[in-house]
């Protein structure tokens, strides 16, 4: 087991070198010059010149890499082009944020994806079938923007139920920090409890078919233990994969859902980043997005190790 | 439980959590502001922070009057190149520190010379700086500067404690401290900033909150929901397309005041290769254009008519607009024969790049559909506006839309623009004529004198028309109906003296 991560860890080195030059590189290539659009309406060539200095813009762009990287590798990831914050500070402050709404949403959405994949199996073919279909293919076509401005003005403005958007901390206040948190990930988690419910219903249907649960029919089993104790645990495998990619997609939802409900996360700090051409701040981000994704696989392939004893020998 | 223990617990409970919230003014704002270092920022919700954190030497009122902040009275010599200031005694920064002569001295000279200051220009003029006394001071000028009081009245004005921005340099904005009626007390990134009440400040009495905190809501419709759902108390930047909406809220007042600002298209006339051609070469195509298009019916159809229609750098309510050149009607006929004057009989293309945000792109589709009956076609570019700053600064444009905040002073909205070294002259226009009436114009303290020089470059502006000026902003606050004493200013601040959170 130890020798399994370790390999995956190595493997997981390069990927990593390979992402953070690309996005080195591809941020170069974006037209737009940081400090220009840093200073807005004021340009004075003096203070221009001085940042471009300061933010070793003027040096080549392979140095540019390496000057970031080595400090990077000491855990300096820069400063903020555009607030004066370290960007490890800044990563700091938003990534709980984003921790947060994506538990939550990926709660949601195994919380309506799961079961409802599981019951739209074992009732193939039925009313309940379709109706649980359309409903989830309506959670993959729903825009996230929509649903999100119409849960606003439908429970915040016109019920009154919950706040219309912002965030507080856990550490705050436990309650209102999930309650405000409750309509961005529901709306991030619709989304994914339909992929959810689509995978769940097809990896049920093809160990439904199989003959450990005929035999386990045979032999006289209540249906739900039939269901729920030899026909979900082996569908699980392709499901605790799909969770872990849609990790991934969750982190790119987020930037969308944040953005509606203004929630100071990860998604948040990248998109303003982009626009102001915050290079810094960018590269911290997707840096640590990249190894935060390439750990929830590796996490998601001890998890296939643990559910199924098989992989365990090899 | 029965009737009158529920309406007794349902008081306590309305009672408590509105005392509460008294205290707390919230305030939802179009974006996050930058580094909060008056000296180091450039963003507008900046300063709408700063109102309330730094005071400044001279404040304005509403109609653009200069009238005391920090400073209590001020005069110019005679020959307008010294300004002697006598200071307030009762104020002091939020660390401690005395505001006194003193404090100016190290503001001005850290404004000037600190590496990363943008205020640098904005008070090239001083060259000296002289303590009189404790609290009088002297500025000494290169030249004659109508634009400093105005100057001093915003960023650069914005007094810092000495003691704090020694200690703190370049990071100071990290945690600012001036002398405000409200103290800095934390800020988290794109989410909030907390001010509190500055128990010594010298009019604290005018204030009635506890703490004020701002937080930046950037979708329109979100923050007027975040308004009429309670969770905020203002909000700044109400789309004009929302107007109707926010006005049929009886929980909801609406104020307005026309921006100092103006928005209009921005032509190449000789920057780099691109501005040879017909458009940055031949006055009548641009001046075509600018009868192409009904810029009242502009902004009925874009923006609900809240805003004001305009075809100078100035609003047509500013005292220095210049009334001998009005809002022209839509002329087409004029301007096909505009363009069949300049050998364009059957039509011309123009390219014009847009920011990519949909306030922009709808105003140039509504300018495209005019202008294209009179046998202009324009085509389109939306770029994502770092790239379209950075394309009109290298002169890499035919046409640009692009507007201006506004100053106090006539001369921030016009000087930099159209002069041949203007910073900004991103058209790179010039016209020694105009270059010598709007330097006349920042230099003398003559109202009538500038007012004069003004409508003189005007008669030749609204000639060459470099830029097709189009409408002037309206700055659109809504708060809940329960606050009174806002009073809206043209500069777009929010000034919290005076105003109060009624309970129920």
């Amino acid at each position: 087991m130890l020798s399994f991560i370790l390999r995956r860890l190595v493997i997981a080195i390069p990927t990593i070198i390979l992402i953070s030059v690309f996005v080195f590189t591809l941020q170069k290539l974006l037209p737009g010059d940081p400090v220009l659009a840093m200073a807005g309406e004021e340009r004075d060539p003096q203070v221009l010149e001085f940042l471009r200095e300061k933010y070793r813009l003027n040096d080549p762009i392979p140095v540019q890499y390496f000057t970031w990287i080595g400090n990077a590798l000491t855990g300096d990831l820069g400063i903020s082009l555009r607030t004066n914050q370290p960007v490890l500070e800044l990563i700091g402050q938003k990534l709980p944020v984003t921790i947060q709404l994506a538990t939550m949403a990926m709660i949601f959405a195994m919380v309506i994806g799961i079961p409802a994949g599981i019951f739209s199996a074992v009732k193939k073919g039925t009313v309940t079938d379709y109706v649980a279909n359309v409903v989830a293919l309506s959670g993959l076509s729903i825009p996230n923007f929509w649903l999100g401005i119409m849960l606003i003005l439908l429970v915040s403005v016109k019920w009154k139920l919950l706040p219309a958007s912002g965030y507080v901390p856990l550490s705050e206040d436990p309650i209102r920090s999930i309650t405000v948190m409750l309509m961005p990930a529901f709306v991030l988690g619709t989304a994914l409890a339909a992929t959810l419910m689509r995978h769940t219903r097809s990896a049920m249907l093809s160990v439904m078919s199989s003959d450990y649960v005929r035999t386990a029919r045979a032999k006289g089993l209540v249906e739900r233990k039939v269901i729920l104790k030899h026909a979900f645990r082996n569908a699980l495998t392709p499901i605790v994969t799909l969770t872990a990619l849609l990790f991934g997609e969750l982190i790119a939802g987020a930037v969308l859902t944040e953005q509606i409900f203004t929630i100071p996360g990860f998604g948040k700090l990248v998109v303003d980043a982009v626009f102001n051409r915050d290079y810094a701040v960018v590269q911290g981000i997707v840096l640590v997005t990249a190894v935060g994704f390439i750990f929830m696989n590796l996490l998601a392939d001890v998890a296939y190790v643990l559910l199924n004893p098989r992989l365990r020998k090899q | 439980m029965t009737l009158t223990k529920m309406t007794l617990a349902a008081a306590l409970l309305g009672a408590t959590t509105l005392g509460a919230q008294a205290a707390d003014l919230r305030i939802a704002l179009q974006s996050d502001a930058d580094v909060l270092d008056p000296d180091q920022s450039r963003t507008f919700v900046g300063r709408i922070v700063y109102t309330s954190l730094c005071d400044k030497l001279v404040d304005i009122t509403p109609d653009l009057e200069i009238i005391p902040q920090l400073a209590t009275e001020w005069s110019f010599s005679e020959d307008g190149k010294q300004l002697t200031m006598k200071l307030r005694d009762d104020a002091v920064f939020h660390d401690g520190t005395p505001f006194n002569a003193e404090a100016v001295a190290a503001n001005i000279d850290r404004s000037q010379n600190l590496e990363t200051s943008r205020r640098k220009s904005e008070l090239s003029s001083i060259t000296g700086v002289e303590v009189l006394g404790n609290h009088e001071i002297r500025f000494d000028l290169a030249d004659a500067d109508a634009t400093l009081m105005a100057q001093l009245a915003d960023r650069a004005g914005m007094m810092v404690s000495p003691t704090a921005a020694e200690a703190a340099g370049d990071d100071f904005g990290l945690a600012p401290v001036c002398s405000g009626p409200y103290q800095f007390k934390e800020r988290v990134a794109q989410d909030r900033i907390v001010l509190e009440k500055f128990a010594d400040y010298y009019n604290a009495d005018g204030y009635h909150f506890d703490t004020v905190t701002y937080l930046p809501i950037p979708d329109t419709t979100v923050r007027l929901a975040n308004l009429q759902s309670g969770d905020v108390d203002m909000i700044e930047r109400l789309a004009a397309t929302d107007l109707a909406q926010a006005e049929a809220d009886d929980g909801i007042q609406v104020e307005s005041a026309v921006s100092l600002g103006y928005q209009g298209i921005t032509i190449n006339v000789a920057n780099g290769d691109k501005g040879d051609n017909p458009w940055g070469n031949d006055k009548r195509l641009r001046q075509a254009l600018s009868y192409a298009v009904d810029r009242e019916a502009i902004n009925q159809v874009v923006f609900n008519g809240a805003f004001a229609a305009g075809n100078q750098p100035f609003p047509p309510n500013s005292p220095w607009y210049s009334t001998d050149f009005a809002v022209p009607e839509r002329d087409v006929e004029k301007a096909k024969a505009l363009l069949a004057e300049a050998g364009f009989a059957d039509g011309i293309d123009l390219e014009v790049q847009v920011p990519n945000t949909t306030i922009p792109l709808q105003l140039m589709q509504v300018v495209q559909s005019m202008a294209a009956e009179a046998g202009i076609n324009i085509s389109i570019t939306s770029k994502e506006f770092a790239t379209l700053l950075a394309d009109q600064s290298a002169g890499d444009y035919q046409a640009s839309q692009i507007g201006w905040s506004g100053r106090v002073d006539p001369d921030g909205n016009i000087h930099q623009f159209m002069t041949t070294e203007g910073g900004i002259n991103d058209s790179k226009y010039s016209n020694p004529e105009v270059d010598e009436l709007l330097d006349k114009a920042r230099k003398s303290t003559d109202q009538d004198t500038r007012r004069e020089s003004y409508t003189a470059a005007r008669a030749i502006l609204n000639d060459e028309m470099p830029i097709v000026y189009l409408y002037h902003e309206t700055w659109i606050w809504a708060l809940d109906s329960g606050i009174t004493g806002f009073t809206p200013y043209p500069d777009g601040m929010i000034r919290l003296e005076g105003m109060k959170k009624e309970e129920g």
